[in-house]
């Protein structure tokens, strides 16, 4: 009983470490989102190809689908660009929001660096953006066929990050078809 | 030569800090906004909310600090809505709805803060318990020590009474 006792601070320091050790391997910028399975919220945003035109968020309804927050101020749009390409190549289908951009700079660098997006609404001042939680640009949504919002990424989306996003992909397609 | 490096560094510090507070109020400054809202009431609890509430992509900072563009347009938004004569709950839950509870600097009571909220009050009752165990344990300690036995006595007070007599010899 009293050697037990003599241990209690080695208990309580060796609980302490793991709890800390648990901490360090956290990246602080991961935050969890709000809007896991929620529905994607409602909008009525210009086409960036045709601004007379209204996108909605039933261009969600009836397939998976990404949903690219994107602008060409930000670098890591740049970065992650060929990457989506790839992708719509490989037949995922992408939803771009241009966001907090200028039109004629979006098609620009769309000519430009090519286009691998099936839709493209533009969200000019970014209201949208709060709507879905978006504190920067890139971020990635995975959108089900029912419109629900599944995952979310920050930041560039790289072969490592498809591994996992790519299997949740997969894994609603299959979903979606099994209907 | 490290020591005066920091000193340096120190008075450094200490000449910038005295040249913003001479400026004015550096901290209540940091963000200059286009124009009051339409209430003295309305901007009171404004200034208020974007103090408690963290930018989401800044880590650290709260709204008020942050010179990101999202905690400009977060900014913006909680105008209208104040403007709109939504309350301070329904502000902070908006922004909930859509950050998470990540932006709020003082976090709901709920089941995921339990922990938090209540671990320190319970860590002082534990030390406090443990404090009452240990004096009580050394006052038994003494007490023990202290009660000679009538034996005991009877020994004591023959030693002292004849110490040369007795056994042991110290000198």
């Amino acid at each position: 009983m009293k050697n037990l006792k003599l241990f209690i601070p080695f208990i309580l320091f060796a609980v302490l470490a793991v709890l800390l050790l648990k901490g360090l391997g956290r990246d602080p910028s991961v935050l969890p989102s709000a809007l896991i399975d929620r529905p994607m919220p409602a909008f009525s945003l210009p086409d960036l190809h045709d601004p007379e035109r209204q996108l909605t968020q039933d261009i969600f309804k009836g397939h998976v689908s990404l949903l690219n927050v994107w602008a060409t101020w930000c670098p890591s749009c740049r970065v992650e660009h060929p990457f989506f390409m790839a992708l719509a190549e490989k037949g995922v289908r992408i939803v771009g929001m241009d966001y907090k951009d200028q039109d004629p700079l979006a098609l620009e660098w769309l000519d430009k660096l090519g286009n691998p997006y099936a839709q493209i609404f533009v969200d000019r001042e970014g209201a949208l953006g709060i709507d879905l939680g978006v504190f920067g640009a890139p971020e990635t949504y995975l959108i089900d066929h029912t419109g629900t919002i599944r995952a979310k990424h920050v930041g560039v989306v790289d072969e490592t990050v498809w591994k996992e996003l790519g299997a949740l992909y997969r894994q609603l397609v299959k979903e979606s078809e099994g209907r | 030569m490290f020591f005066l490096k920091i000193s340096r560094i120190n008075k450094l510090f200490k000449a910038f800090s005295m040249a913003f507070w001479l400026f004015g109020a550096a901290h209540t400054m940091a963000v200059i906004e286009i124009a009051p809202l339409s209430s003295a009431e309305l901007e009171a609890r404004y200034r208020l909310l974007i103090e408690e509430l963290r930018c989401p992509k800044c880590q650290n900072q709260n709204l008020s600090d942050s010179d990101s563009p999202i905690a400009a347009d977060l900014r913006e938004q909680i105008r209208v809505l104040l403007e709109d004569g939504k309350s301070d709950e329904e502000v902070v839950a908006y922004l909930v709805d859509r950050y998470g509870d990540f932006v709020r600097y003082r976090p709901a009571v709920q089941t995921n803060t339990l922990v938090l909220w209540f671990a320190p009050a319970a860590f002082v009752v534990l030390a406090l318990i443990a404090v009452l165990l240990v004096v009580r344990g050394h006052q038994r300690a003494k007490n023990r020590t202290m009660a000679l036995s009538l034996e005991e006595q009877r020994r004591l007070d023959s030693l002292l009474s004849s110490p040369s007599k007795s056994g042991d010899e110290h000198l």
